[in-house]
């Protein structure tokens, strides 16, 4: 039995296509985080599930039950808000057991529900403020409590944190996931931010215009991006993508550079495919995290780079070189110095490379 | 050289201290003067309504009257009791409080649910709605006063209380939806995505999460629409007449149909207590006005 279940789900605005064919399934007690950029049709996937939108096509299944057309209140959902959406004249208790209220639970039950989830989400001293005495991670903290009293199969989360700042964002981050610790409930939780995702999913469905690029676990998701989309959007510097071309002479498969005139050897790579390599066009992917200054490994290919800027963060320093006209970034402690204008002695592990069709875009 | 410079700065310091001492006694001048451009007329209607026909036929506009004589106030209100001929205010301006209220009441709830709807259960052309919606607080009154009148013939309730309150609910409903659509716009839809979560419906959303935070917009719309509707004589006086017109067609009567002599200060008397009310709302209400939009009920 899946816990969420979408089946081959399209949706319009007019003539805009915003979902197109989705497909996704979530397991009892996991966490579902819905990446990508604004526009992508994530809120709006997210909505759906929770009945706030109508669909165009397909069908939404929660414990194997078709809720397509089941009002929202009926369909054992939370949602918590990004801009929190505490009903304003309402202190916090009544804040927190409105939907109760709206679903006639007896008045203890009520009660008994309020204590045990305050207590936990420790609001209790607040009950009786208004929200507007309330600050950011409060309520934060109320909003969600919101959602917890109602016991809900699956938690929605709608880009929860950005109305926070940094500091508080990354403590409210944990409490999310100390939360799903301790709870196990099932969790679909949208944002535009892949440190929340990567830290907070156990799966990641990362989409751009409506269709979903790659559903994987965090780790795959960056190791083995299954586009140039993803392996664009993760990781921040973004994977380097040079272009280039594949050769094939007998049991040995390498990569050149456009405009280069040595070869890198791809070994041990695990091609989708292993046919019709001689000559294709590729992206040859690998994260600035991956080239380093010193060898480290025996496979590690050496190459010769000029150094063309450098951006100094504090704890690392992002370093531009310049391959054949293309712009290749890496990140260094900011411990070593590098100069400028000068080649650069630099080894790529070819061990956490990534290789792309440049026509298709997709993982090779 | 170091003093010399000291001694200039204190120099400049003291003359730009003179310099903004004589704008401000300026600044205050011409404020005082404007206030008493303004509360001249209202002194005069005062000063006026309190004189005897004597007093105003010898003296000047301005000349304080002899002692505070209610008598013109009295027969403003309540008339010389002489039957046939006399009219006065307080019929009439029971008339206005009975069609001002429903009609403030009926406009102001319907625009609140009309903005209600337009910007949180957007439906299939309501931007045309609402266009239309605007397009009739530009009409002109004059142009609708024909088909209303047919209308209020055809529902027999014309020359009646009941008639204006709905001339007046209607052709305020464009004014009230516009002012609630334009606050109800500015509340997070959220909060209604989170309360159909939590289970409530249309109406149980309406009243029990929208209502209760449009405190500010209901008081700009009941000053709004209160003041319009008091002070409205073009409908009163198309569409009542005799004992069914509000106090502003009264007032005109009143003052029009005075015999042989014009009685100022009766005449002062009746408008100010026709004026009286939207005075009152004024006060009142933009006090809560104030603390409606201070207190930042909607802020998340």
């Amino acid at each position: 039995m899946k816990t969420l279940k979408i089946d081959e789900l399209s949706k319009n605005f007019g003539t805009t296509e915003v979902l197109r064919k989705i497909n996704l399934e979530i397991d009892e007690g996991n966490f579902l985080v819905l990446l990508g950029p604004s526009g992508c049709g994530k809120s709006t996937l997210l909505n759906i599930i929770a009945g706030l939108e109508t669909i165009n096509e397909g069908n939404v299944y929660i414990d194997d039950y078709n809720v397509s057309k089941v009002e929202p209140k009926d369909r054992n959902i939370a949602m918590v808000f990004q801009s929190y959406a505490l009903y304003p004249s309402m202190n916090v208790r009544e804040n927190m057991i409105f939907g109760l209220k709206q679903a006639k639970v007896s008045k203890e039950k009520i009660e008994e529900q309020l204590l045990k989830v305050s207590k936990f989400l420790q609001v209790d001293a607040l009950l009786e403020r208004k929200p507007s005495q309330l600050s950011g991670g409060q309520r934060q903290r109320v909003a969600i409590g919101r959602a917890l009293v109602r016991e809900p199969r699956i938690f929605l989360f709608d880009e929860p944190l950005s109305n926070l700042d940094a500091k508080l964002r990354v403590e409210m981050r944990r409490e999310i996931k100390k939360l799903h610790q301790q709870l196990k409930t099932t969790v679909v939780y949208v944002t535009h931010d892949q440190t929340e995702a990567m830290s907070l999913g156990t799966n990641i469905a990362i989409m751009n215009h409506g269709v979903i690029q790659q559903n994987d676990t965090p780790e795959n998701i960056y190791n083995k991006p299954s586009n140039t989309f993803v392996a664009d959007f993760i990781g921040s510097p973004s994977m380097n993508l040079i272009k280039g071309n594949l050769k094939q002479s007998s049991n040995q498969i390498s990569f050149v550079a456009n405009g280069s005139n040595f070869e890198i050897p791809i070994n041990g790579y695990d091609f989708k495919e292993k046919s019709n390599l001689e000559n294709k066009e590729v992206y040859f992917g690998i994260r600035p995290e991956h080239i380093f200054s010193k060898k480290s490994n025996e496979g590690d290919f050496e190459i010769n780079l000029r150094a063309d800027l450098s951006e100094y963060i504090g704890h690392e320093q992002i370093m531009t070189f310049d391959y054949e006209n293309q712009e290749v970034l890496a990140k260094f402690p900011s411990t070593i110095k590098i100069e400028l204008s000068k080649n650069t002695k630099l080894y790529f592990d070819l061990t956490q490379i990534s290789l792309f069709d440049a026509k298709t875009e997709e993982r090779i | 050289m170091q003093d010399k410079i000291h001694t200039s700065y204190k120099q400049l310091e003291q003359r730009s201290k003179y310099t903004n001492m004589f704008l401000r006694w300026f600044l205050y001048l011409v404020l005082i003067l404007f206030a008493l451009y303004f509360i001249f007329p209202l002194y005069v209607m005062i000063v006026t309504s309190l004189k005897t026909m004597e007093e105003i036929r010898q003296g000047t506009l301005l000349t304080w009257p002899s002692g505070l004589n209610f008598d013109s106030w009295a027969v403003a209100w309540g008339g010389r009791g002489y039957g046939a001929g006399d009219t006065f205010l307080k019929p009439y301006f029971w008339n206005s409080i009975k069609m001002v209220v429903p009609a403030v009441f009926f406009s102001t709830f319907i625009g609140a649910m009309t903005g209600y709807v337009l910007t949180k259960w957007r439906f299939k052309g309501d931007q045309w709605v609402f266009l239309f919606l605007l397009f009739g607080c530009f009409i002109p009154f004059q142009a609708i006063l024909l088909p209303m009148a047919r209308t209020l013939g055809v529902l027999g309730i014309s020359n009646s209380v009941i008639g204006l309150v709905l001339v007046h609910t209607v052709y305020g409903i464009p004014f009230t939806t516009l002012f609630f659509r334009n606050y109800y716009i500015s509340v997070p839809t959220e909060l209604v995505k989170a309360a159909r979560i939590d289970g409530a419906g249309f109406f149980k959303i309406f009243f029990k999460i929208l209502l209760p935070i449009s405190a500010p917009i209901i008081v700009v719309t009941v000053i709004w629409q209160f003041t319009q509707i008091w002070n409205d004589f073009l409908f009163g006086s198309t569409f009542s007449f005799g004992e069914a017109a509000p106090i502003q067609v009264a007032l005109n009567n009143m003052v029009l149909s005075s015999t042989s002599v014009k009685e100022y200060n009766v005449d002062m008397a009746s408008a100010i207590i026709a004026g009286v009310p939207t005075l009152i709302v004024y006060v009142l209400a933009g006090k809560y006005f104030i603390r409606g939009l201070t207190s930042g009920a909607v802020k998340g």
